[in-house]
């Protein structure tokens, strides 16, 4: 892999950013209602140029992708990038290959949030805005404030002990859901259920809109320390010879990390495979630098979740599969083919 | 950072003290470091010897504020360690560790490459930006004195952990620092490279000035290429001299506990070590 130069950044993003485009044009022609391409192409180009102002007028087909598909392809696209992005950083961070969003057992206490919120009604409590995503990130924070007060009780934050009170809190959680889950009603179990096992479902544009601006912002302060990431990955003594500030670089990207997490999980629930996987993937094709593996992860990570709803609201239509159970039946194989047909060539790092 | 001279010391250590357990610190045997008082002289290559956990790897992490003192202080060019950010204590001091960890398969020159980081200047992007020609030619250069420039687009690894130390102090030299703390960078290299490693160290301290702090096992090694050599025992400073001073087989026998011989090397007349016979040949005869 030669050096990466500023030509080869724009080539690769360049390219991943016009395949992603079009696995989100697929996305919307794809569907029990039949809209093609061009004419999915032509009704988004006229909401933007007209606003909502279009719709007044409009056909179910109109309807159908201004407010199903498009924010439900955005929605997906976010969700992918920012698990993918994450995973990415917390790989780094952990020095693990094996790291993935879930591993910090923020998601455990996001998803015991949405329990909590299901067990108690109160997810149908207010009729306009569903609060469930609001307890399931509040579920989060709780699982932050736990894992960050643990594994910094010593001034610094060891990265083995974050990993440790990561896992022990994801177990914990694990067996609060499950409890809180026998005591529920069948059919709000199974919601519940289906909820665990990750499913997008068209957002509204307000929610997609805060969702948006949260994370650009969560993703500009992981790709502002890509160089720095670069360089924790040579352990911690080498970074901080090489002037960076180890402590405070950990904390941001365990707590930006953690915070992505949150409110992914809280829109979407457990997702597995895209945080894990996809970082991976994009690792053995445009290599490990940060600078390049941070924004490609996201095009991919995106790309790869929209592929998949789109695969999980019509291979079985009109009944709908959880979506992460598509990405962990094909990113699974894919990447042990990846991780099979490298190692006969050259070695799988190092 | 001020403006250096040659009389200026690169490092004034006073009263250093450091240790790992913090619950422990009341006993005395749980200090890694105590009351260590030296000066490294501004272009002198100083060795730092003693027996294992005789906390010689502690002391150059500590110079590099890798770790941070608990008792005394450090002044690198006369302004407080603790004051300086790592950024810019960087662009002075390069740190060489003993092993480093890889998971990701960056190649040689990636990896020399970030030796550049901290002369890089800070943006809102952050650290974010693009290595410039110079940064390139600086890498290459470096790769080129540690013989690694064959390898420049090899993964890290994939090479042998001798080729890997040649490039971790290629970094460390892309760093272009004034300082150069090696914690005991020939332990994988096999004899020629051992003595190029050193060679060049040797002339680029004669030629350009840089200082260079060096700990080693290898006495010889050690007493044949640094102007100075400070033994530690038990987190002690127990002597600190030119080779002749403290390579002593009294001060050897009482520190590393063993019988040595002691004699001159035939070329440089620096002091030489040689392990007794593992056992005396009337011995042999009697079993």
């Amino acid at each position: 892999m030669p050096v990466l130069t500023r030509r080869r950044w724009m080539v690769t993003l360049l390219g991943l950013f016009c395949i992603s485009v079009l696995v989100a044009l697929f996305s919307l022609h794809v569907g029990t209602e039949p809209i093609g391409p061009w004419q999915a192409l032509s009704i988004v180009a006229q909401f933007l140029r007209e606003g909502g102002a279009s719709i007044e007028s409009a056909d179910p087909s109109t309807v159908i992708l201004l407010y199903l598909r498009l924010p439900r392809v955005l929605l997906a696209f976010l969700v992918g990038g920012c698990l993918a992005a994450v995973g990415t950083a917390l790989q780094a961070l952990l020095r693990n290959p094996l790291a993935d969003p879930y591993i910090l057992g923020i998601s455990s206490g996001a998803a015991f949030g949405a329990a909590l919120a299901v067990l108690l009604g109160l997810e149908a409590s207010m009729v306009t805005f569903s609060t469930l995503p609001l307890c399931a990130f509040g579920g989060g924070l709780f699982a932050l404030a736990i894992v960050y007060r643990i594994a910094s009780s010593s001034g610094v934050l060891p990265v083995q002990t974050l990993l440790l009170a990561g896992v022990i809190l994801n177990a914990i959680f694990a067996a609060l859901i499950m409890f809180a889950t026998s005591m529920m009603s069948p059919t709000r179990s199974f919601a519940m259920t289906n909820w665990l096992m990750g499913t997008l479902t068209a957002p509204t544009y307000p929610v997609l809109t805060i969702l948006l601006v949260y994370v650009v912002v969560g993703g500009w302060v992981l790709f502002r320390q890509a160089r720095a990431l670069n360089l924790l990955t040579l352990g911690e003594d080498s970074a901080k010879s090489l002037g960076i500030d180890v402590e405070a670089l950990k904390r941001i990207i365990f707590i930006v990390s953690a915070l992505l997490t949150g409110a992914v999980v809280s829109v979407s629930g457990l997702i597995g495979f895209v945080g894990m996987m996809v970082p991976h993937a994009v690792r053995m094709f445009v290599g490990p630098d940060h600078r390049l593996l941070l924004p490609a992860s996201v095009l991919i990570g995106g790309a790869f979740l929209t592929a998949a709803d789109a695969a999980a609201r019509t291979l079985l239509a009109p009944t709908e599969m959880p979506v992460g159970v598509i990405t962990a039946l094909v990113g699974g194989p894919c990447f042990l083919y990846f991780l099979v047909s490298r190692k006969r060539g050259l070695s799988f790092y190092s | 950072m001020m403006p250096t001279t040659l009389s200026m010391p690169a490092y004034t250590v006073h009263q250093l003290g450091f240790h790992y357990r913090h619950e422990a610190a009341h006993e005395s045997q749980a200090w890694s470091l105590r009351e260590v008082d030296f000066q490294v002289a501004h272009g002198e290559i100083l060795g730092v010897i003693g027996p294992n956990g005789s906390g010689k790897t502690s002391l150059l992490k500590l110079l590099a504020k890798i770790l941070r003192p608990h008792e005394g202080f450090i002044d690198l060019f006369e302004e407080k360690l603790d004051g300086l950010a790592h950024r810019t204590v960087a662009r002075s001091v390069a740190f060489v560790p003993q092993e480093s960890v890889q998971v990701f398969p960056f190649t040689i020159f990636e990896m020399v490459l970030m030796g550049r980081f901290p002369q890089h200047r800070h943006t809102i992007f952050g650290g974010w930006g693009w290595e410039g020609e110079e940064d390139l030619r600086l890498a290459e250069q470096a790769m080129a004195t540690m013989g690694v420039l064959a390898l420049a687009h090899r993964r890290i690894g994939d090479i042998s952990s001798g080729e890997r130390q040649r490039v971790m102090i290629a970094r460390a030299l892309a760093q272009q620092p004034r300082i150069l703390l090696l914690d005991e960078p020939t332990a994988f290299l096999d004899l020629n490279h051992q003595i190029e490693i050193c060679s060049s160290l040797r002339r680029m301290n004669r030629e350009q000035g840089l200082t260079v702090v060096w700990v080693s096992h290898d006495l010889n090694l050690a007493s044949q290429y640094c102007d100075r050599l400070l033994l530690l025992n038990r987190g002690a400073l127990f002597k600190l001299g030119a080779p002749d001073e403290v390579i002593q087989p009294a001060t050897i026998a009482h520190v590393y506990g063993c019988e040595v011989l002691v004699d001159r090397h035939p070329m440089s007349g620096v002091p030489r070590i040689t392990l007794p016979a593992a056992s005396s040949p009337s011995e042999q005869r009697s079993s």
